[in-house]
């Protein structure tokens, strides 16, 4: 069952300065959110919170009833963090206990197959690209199937085509196992392309200056008439920046 | 450049320029170790410095590591007992002979911990800097998959702290070399160390100098196996683990 998120009046300062909040969101089971924003806006620290890895200074974060497991959360770095003394294969299976070694052998070739690495299962992080090393990351997050997916601009690192070609994959992912997905990415059209609900934070302290739910068919047509709207209405919040190109 | 600076010492302890008494000719020390090797002088030598050596090693590294491990696994025994291993760590190592002799004897006790301090330091060093220092981001890997303790430690903090604590290994066989001779130039009855220090007694400088080589040739051995074994294990850790 994927979850429902409940952020209620959330602040995080990091000594005197407030760097988040107060944010109040309510994300519905089984959809993708994504979160933009300008850099040093606070999208890392807010999703750093929702993922249990700081801690809010106020305010709450109801993940599901509220007895979630950190294992049924996953994480995806905005670097890949890798361990470089692991095959691509055991990183994939690094967060996977608690399961027969034939169940983990599947969950480990099921989301390899997923991002297209399959081939580099045996191969050490040295070896690989750093979009390779990316969509492992991806993978490992992917292979124990949690319920509540944090991702922090996973595709950036990606050239174009892998970029799309990941984003087509992950929205079939979404497809089949359903997950609730919140997404922090610099890029618009992935933005549209993927999410239901698109937040725009603006800085200092981090806040939601736009929530947007674009009820584009999905995957959405990237050259269609409403798309273009939609961008257009988006990018207006975040006013004077360049038109559809956001940096993290 | 070695080569040719053997030629020209050769040439002038031949040309009589350098008084044996100072610096005896390559020759002379190359045929000292053939009478040492023949006599089995230079076999029995060996084995009593490495035998020496080896316990050391063993007790010294086995010390560093366990003490090391605890630490760097649990903040309280790190409070506890690295303040202490600090502290011993700034006397100076030979300042312990006195109290090992004391303690231990004269015989084999007081010069195997001799080395065995040696040995210590940098494996436990080394060891424990290794898995304080663990990349915060890896750990935060471990985080959000809601890793125990103890399953951090495992899957996270020791392999990112094998490649410190190999070199730490390295380090402590090099001192360990350092602190056999020095405990056998305090007062052994065999030994390489009770060569160099019979050769200056009894006047022999080409004794002297075999005794040097062969401490040189084996302790440049002993750290190529130690250094191969260290990339092999950083290697297994790479390729093979569950
Ligand atoms: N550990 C920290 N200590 C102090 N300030 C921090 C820390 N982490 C982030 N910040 C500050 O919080 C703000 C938001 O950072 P971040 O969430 O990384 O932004 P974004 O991901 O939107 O680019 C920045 O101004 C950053 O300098
Ligand atoms: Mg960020």
């Amino acid at each position: 069952m994927p979850y429902a998120l409940d952020i209620t009046d959330l602040e995080k300062s990091y000594g005197e300065s407030r760097v988040l909040g107060p944010i109040n969101l309510h994300l519905t089971p089984g959809t993708i959110t994504a979160i933009i924003g300008r850099s040093g806006c606070g999208k890392t620290t807010l999703l750093r919170c929702l993922g249990g890895l700081e801690t809010p200074t106020s305010g709450g974060i109801k993940v599901g009833d509220g007895n979630v497991r950190q294992r049924d959360i996953g994480y995806v770095f905005q670097e890949p963090r890798l361990m470089p003394w692991l095959s691509v294969a055991k990183n994939t299976a690094f967060g996977l206990k608690g399961i027969k070694r034939q169940a983990r052998d599947e969950a480990v070739a099921e989301a390899l197959k997923l991002v297209g690495l399959t081939e580099a299962a045996g191969l050490l992080p040295k070896q690989l690209s750093g979009g390779m090393a990316q969509r492992v990351a991806l993978a490992r997050a992917l292979a124990p199937r949690p319920a509540l997916i944090l991702l922090d601009e996973p595709f950036s690192a990606l050239d174009p085509f892998t970029r799309e070609q990941m984003q087509d994959h992950l929205l079939h992912l979404h497809g089949y196992y359903g997950a609730t997905m919140v997404m922090i990415t610099h890029d618009m059209d992935e933005a549209l392309a993927l999410a239901q609900r698109v937040i725009v934070l603006n800085g200092a302290p981090g806040k939601v200056i736009g929530d947007f739910t674009p009820d584009l068919p999905r995957p959405a047509a990237r050259t269609s008439m409403a798309f273009f709207n939609w961008k257009r209405r988006i990018t207006e919040v975040l006013s004077d920046r360049p038109a559809h190109r956001l940096s993290a | 450049m070695p080569a040719f600076l053997l030629a020209l010492w050769q040439g002038l302890a031949g040309a009589g320029l350098l008084p044996a008494a100072v610096l005896p000719s390559p020759a002379l020390v190359l045929a000292t170790l053939i009478a040492m090797a023949q006599s089995g002088e230079m076999a029995q030598a060996i084995g009593a410095t490495a035998s020496r050596l080896a316990w050391g090693f063993v007790l010294g590294a086995t010390t560093g590591t366990v003490l090391g491990g605890l630490c760097g696994a649990s903040p309280l025994a790190r409070r506890m007992l690295d303040p202490l291993v600090q502290s011993l760590r700034s006397v100076p190592s030979l300042a312990w002979v006195p109290l090992f002799i004391l303690w231990l004897g004269i015989f084999e006790a007081s010069k195997i911990t001799l080395v065995a301090v040696g040995v210590f330091f940098p494996v436990y060093l080394n060891l424990l800097g290794g898995i304080a220092n663990v990349d915060r981001k890896l750990l935060e890997v471990g985080q959000v998959h809601g890793f125990s303790r103890l399953r951090r430690l495992l899957r996270i903090q020791l392999p990112a702290a094998l490649p410190a604590y190999v070199l730490g290994l390295r380090g402590g066989l090099g001192l360990g070399w350092m602190f056999v001779a020095a405990a056998e130039l305090l007062g052994a009855a065999n030994g390489l160390g009770f060569i160099l220090d019979d050769g200056e007694q009894t006047g022999r400088p080409e004794r002297v100098l075999a005794a040097l080589l062969l401490f040189g040739i084996c302790g440049k051995l002993t750290d190529t196996i130690m250094a191969a074994l260290g990339r092999h294990l950083v290697a297994w850790q790479d390729t093979a683990r569950a």
